[in-house]
């Protein structure tokens, strides 16, 4: 209840039909005579002090109107059954945040040159302070990003929650999902030591497999016949600028639609009959002897 | 044709117009190196008599400037056998690069095979595919003799039948209807 003093009225979670404002007091019995309560000056100024939060947000929101959607979006109905499985989405948003954030701050230190991103690396793992640690919370994060974006959609598959009128949503999904690939694909070469070196060799070298497209693709990803000092500059240029840019608009996307369709309930979750429909088919059955049929 | 229609399609034309302006040259930097190439690179590796025609000498030099040791490449290298049929006169630089993708292959003596140690690629003295995953023989590198002395030059492929074809990334087969399905890339060398 004091939380709710900081919260502008439009913003506050809608009370429940019938249970009142919360103002309902009974009259003094003295109403008439009684003089009119005024509280002191004081008093005055402490009010308004602690509504001055309130009246923060209320001019932000008189300006962009945000709380209606706002509070459509925080207090949206979720269906009965909703378990931890729903989870995982937000957990991959949030190792997408984690990856953003770290990566932002390993490329105040890193150096995308051919002959001095491997000695960058090795300073911030043995002489940044943290170095190592935010290092390897995008290095491990990036595998944890993937293992939650196929657990994420093994859940949707599996309770059946891509079926209409959500499959667009799988649509955008998938693409996210091979956007992150080619973040771990291309993120995994920026050491630039002897693992990350052949492994981007032989990845694009499995691109250029593919029939007629394929030669000039690999040809495009190095910059050229072979791997050289350009392949790390594109790659890293297509690691922090191209492919989050596309990320962060497709997650945007992808979240509209899940707040605009809202989800599914779990497949074991029976639909229920609408509880107007059963009153009337027993008023069907009792008080009317039998029903006339007019009743439905 | 009304005024207000002519002026929404000059003002969506105008529109698309600075949009591609944009778009265009963005796109065309960023493809441009698949029709680049660079300039032809020669090394010398040693002395001619440094190499015999009944085993390989590994050579290790530059194929790509500019990322220090990463750009280093490593060859197998003997002159021309006549007992299986090639010119005593030429030089045989073979690469280590596996067809398969792209692992470096060793030269085994006592077996007188190159083996990969990634996926089990085996292929026999002059380079051909024996067994395991590679789609075609050992690539190999032009090589010519200037005052005595050895040099290699740009990489070219070899089909089945080690006929040099341009040079092709490891996984993609050479010969026949396959030269059509793995264009040859304009950034490599035309094979000699």
């Amino acid at each position: 209840m004091k939380l709710d003093s900081l919260i502008p009225a439009p913003l506050r979670k809608p009370a429940k039909p019938g249970s009142g404002n919360g103002v309902a007091k009974p009259a003094p019995s003295d109403l008439k005579t009684a003089p009119p309560e005024r509280p002191s000056e004081g008093q005055q100024m402490l009010d308004r002090a602690k509504e001055a939060p309130a009246d923060v947000l209320a001019w932000v929101d008189q300006r962009t109107a945000a709380s209606g959607f706002l509070t459509g979006m925080l207090y949206r109905k979720v269906p009965k059954g909703t378990n931890w499985f729903y989870t995982l989405g937000s957990a991959t948003l949030f190792a997408f945040i984690v990856q953003a954030v770290t990566g932002v701050f390993l490329a105040m230190f890193y150096v995308p040159s051919a002959t001095e991103a491997y000695a960058s690396i090795s300073h911030i793992n043995n002489e940044v302070f943290l170095g190592q640690f935010v290092h390897g919370m995008h290095k491990w994060g990036a595998s944890v990003m993937v293992i939650l974006i196929f657990l994420h959609m093994g859940r949707t598959f599996f309770f059946g929650a891509y079926k209409y009128p959500r499959e667009l949503n799988w649509v955008i999904g998938v693409v996210l999902l091979i956007l992150t690939m080619t973040m771990a694909f291309t993120g995994y070469l920026l050491p630039f030591d002897q693992r990350s070196f052949w492994a981007s060799i032989v990845g694009i070298n499995i691109n250029g497999t593919g029939p007629v497209v394929g030669p000039y693709l690999s040809d495009f990803l190095r910059a050229g016949p072979e791997l050289g000092a350009t392949t790390l500059a594109r790659f890293y240029a297509i690691h922090m600028l191209l492919i989050p840019g596309a990320l962060i608009a497709l997650i945007g996307a992808h979240m509209y639609l899940v707040v605009k369709l809202g989800t599914t309930a779990p497949p074991w979750v029976r639909a229920q009959r609408p509880k107007v429909a059963a009153s009337v088919s027993q008023l069907d059955a009792g008080a009317n002897g039998g029903g006339n049929g007019r009743a439905r | 044709m009304t005024r207000r229609r002519v002026f929404t399609v000059a003002a969506q034309g105008l529109g698309g117009l600075a949009g591609a302006a944009i778009v265009l040259p963005a796109v065309g930097f960023a493809v441009a190196p698949i029709f680049h190439r660079g300039k032809e690179r020669w090394e010398v590796v040693g002395p001619i008599d440094d190499f015999v025609d009944d085993t390989y000498r590994q050579v290790v030099f530059t194929e790509t400037e500019g990322i220090a040791d990463a750009g280093k490449t490593l060859a197998y290298v003997r002159k021309g056998s006549k007992e299986l049929g090639e010119d005593p006169g030429e030089i045989i630089a073979v690469s280590n690069r596996c067809a398969h993708l792209g692992c470096p292959v060793r030269f085994v003596e006592a077996a007188g095979n190159f083996i990969c140690p990634c996926h089990g690629g085996v292929y026999d003295f002059v380079g051909k595919v024996l067994g395991g995953p590679p789609v075609r023989p050992l690539d190999r590198f032009q090589t010519r003799i200037r005052r005595g002395q050895v040099e290699i030059g740009p990489r070219y492929s070899v089909t089945s039948q080690l006929e040099p074809v341009r040079a092709r990334d490891p996984g993609e087969f050479t010969g026949g209807v396959w030269e059509y399905l793995y264009p040859p890339r304009p950034s490599t060398f035309p094979p000699p």
